[in-house]
């Protein structure tokens, strides 16, 4: 019997280890794979990115492509490119930061004065609304985009950056977080806030926000990271590649700067990865609270 | 909260609305006054408004707009035409293909996602070391760009990739998997990566939430953990299956991300999206097309939700909250 419990948590443990290896490897090769030289990932994954040879003319590429963990030589060569040498890649980068920073800070105050106002009054109207939000939260970016894209024309925001910006201060996706994370906060807090004779700013400013930091904090990385990442808007709400952001340009980087690419990517992933090990626990935190869609 | 404000109201009179409207220092007089109702109705158009007004102006109204669109002939001819254009965009071949490729990866996807999230979930519930860094590995896939390992991606899936290297091995012929009908399951391995440590987190917030004296009286009663598994848990799970279908399903449409990063514009016909679909009209920009899709799409989401809001009614309501 107790041999038995041992033989399955060790099958267990495997299994979970099994899972974390392949969730945590590409992540791992990627940035491993920045510090290889530009000979190094040619040979390596010439086949794949055709053209790859360096500039030294003749480069060799092996028959097939080795994935590799741990690179020949380390170097950091492509940190210089990227950082000194080419500031086209900079650029891309402060791209992404100028449309996602407005972005995060905009939609975290007009998403919390929202769910304030949801949380302290509540009449039919207004659950009606909340419950319109959370379906308009549901609409795939197919259908957003293009009630999006009619507004950006008519207002001459094509092709700026307010075409992203403004939709995406107004995404409703926060409003419902922060509804329920303060629709936790006790009641009795907020009327003993009142009976003190304190207005309702007050009560938003120094009662609930307070009570709602960790909320907060992780609604900000949610929302960073589907800004960071986005795709879809700007190819159709962006289209001038100079100032299209890093996450889009990625995807067109040329087939012979292969080892460049590996080290803006992982100069790319550095900020998500800097907030989830300092916000991991508030994250989860804020995503428990997420509970169902209902109420 | 509630009732506090009915019996403020009672002991209102019901004159003072008319004054709203006479200017700024009548709505401060009125502030000092102490009017609850008005005062509270004032307040939470101050808190509620700037959303609402941005939500009407950048979603609402052009919404309105496009639904308008859907049903005319053209901008520059306004004709009612009924449903022509929705049967015109139902018999293209492109949103055919958009459809049926972006339902066929919602129905494989959306099942794997839920199902492999509770396992997941109820793994890091089992006596095993080293939890929270389990935990940490599992949801780090969702903190990382697309972009950034798309890279990886691209070397593994490819003709002369790491995957085929490997199935070598075995003697396993290679497949060009992202040119392959395997195409979609690629796509599903990429999504599940992504998305399966976001889920897992809500599930182990529901299994926490379980009631533990229930839990104890079925053991005491030697039910077994298949018997606990299905009648209890699951039973107080179903808000949260109900939750990760829909995220699961609003994340499946976003695959175009990684669809776009991998192929480009124009990928092998199996993975040609929605989004690809909706990216030529605009390309054009057809503003019927583009119209009329959207309203479908809406109207499907629309559907679909409910369907799964009711699902969850008839199956979770023995359990309160």
């Amino acid at each position: 019997m107790v041999k038995n419990r041992y033989l399955a948590r060790t099958i267990l443990t495997i299994i979970a280890a099994c899972f974390a290896l392949a969730f945590l490897m590409p992540t791992a090769l990627t940035i491993t794979n920045s510090f290889m030289t530009q000979s190094e990932i040619s040979a390596n994954y010439g086949q794949v990115f055709k053209n790859a040879s360096g500039s030294e003319g003749k480069t060799y590429i092996a028959e097939t492509v080795n994935l590799k963990f741990i690179p020949d030589k380390v170097t950091f060569s492509q940190y210089i490119t990227t950082l000194i040498k080419s500031p086209d890649y900079l650029l891309k980068f402060w791209n992404s930061v100028i449309l996602v920073a407005p972005i995060v800070l905009l939609q975290l105050a007009v998403a919390s004065l929202t769910a304030y106002g949801f949380t302290r009054w509540r009449g039919k109207v207004r659950s009606f609304l909340f419950f319109f939000y959370v379906i308009l939260m549901l609409m795939p970016y197919q259908v957003t985009l293009v009630p999006n894209y009619l507004v950006s024309d008519w207002l001459g925001l094509l092709d700026t950056r307010w075409a992203i910006i403004f939709p995406g201060m107004f995404a409703p996706f926060s409003v419902f977080l922060l509804t329920k994370s303060m629709r936790r906060i006790p009641s009795s807090l907020i009327e003993a806030a009142k009976l003190d004779g304190s207005s309702e700013w007050q009560v938003f400013t120094d009662i609930c926000l307070p009570q709602c930091r960790s909320a907060l904090y992780s609604v900000a990385i949610l929302v960073f990271i589907d800004y960071w990442n986005m795709v879809e808007q700007p190819i159709i709400l962006l289209k001038d590649a100079a100032q299209q952001p890093l996450s889009v340009y990625l995807s067109t980087i040329n087939a012979n700067e292969v080892g460049l690419a590996f080290a803006i990517a992982t100069i790319y992933m550095v900020p998500c990865l800097l907030l989830f090990l300092h916000g991991e626990d508030y994250l989860v935190e804020g995503i428990a609270h997420q509970g169902s869609v209902k109420g | 909260m509630k009732t506090v404000n009915r019996l403020q109201k009672k002991k209102q009179d019901p004159g003072p609305s008319r004054r709203t409207v006479r200017g700024v220092r009548d709505v401060g007089r009125l502030w000092a006054g102490g009017n609850a109702q008005v005062k509270d109705l004032l307040c939470s158009i101050g808190f509620l408004g700037p959303s609402v007004t941005g939500v009407a102006l950048f979603f609402i109204a052009p919404f309105l707009v496009v639904v308008y669109y859907s049903v005319i002939r053209s901008p520059l001819n306004p004709e009612f035409v009924g449903l022509d254009n929705f049967i015109a965009v139902l018999k293209n071949s492109s949103f055919q293909t958009a459809a049926k490729n972006t339902a066929m990866f919602s129905v494989i996807a959306v099942p794997l996602a839920v199902v492999l999230s509770l396992a997941l979930a109820l793994l890091l519930e089992c006596r095993i070391p080293c939890k929270s860094l389990f935990r940490t590995f599992f949801l780090s896939p969702m903190m990382v760009p697309v972009a950034s390992v798309v890279l990886i991606w691209q070397v593994v899936f490819h003709y002369r990739g790491t995957l085929n290297v490997t199935l070598a091995h075995f003697g396993v012929d290679p497949v060009d998997w992202l040119n392959s009908p395997y195409c979609l399951l690629v796509i599903v391995a990429l999504f599940l990566w992504k998305n399966l440590g976001y889920n897992m987190i809500l599930f182990m917030a529901a299994l926490n939430n379980i009631p533990k004296e229930l839990l104890e009286v079925a053991d005491v009663e030697g039910a077994s953990a298949a018997h606990k598994f299905f009648n209890i848990k699951l039973r107080y799970l179903s808000p949260t299956v109900l939750f990760v279908a829909i995220l699961s399903i609003i994340n499946s449409f976003k695959v175009f991300r990684e669809i776009f990063l991998l192929t480009g514009n124009y990928p092998y016909t199996g993975l040609y999206m929605m989004q690809h679909f909706m990216n030529n009209v605009f390309e054009q920009p057809d503003y019927q097309k583009m119209a009329s899709a959207a309203v479908l799409l809406a109207a499907v989401m629309v559907a679909l939700i409910a369907l799964l809001f009711k699902a969850e009614d008839i199956f979770g309501k023995d359990v309160e909250g």
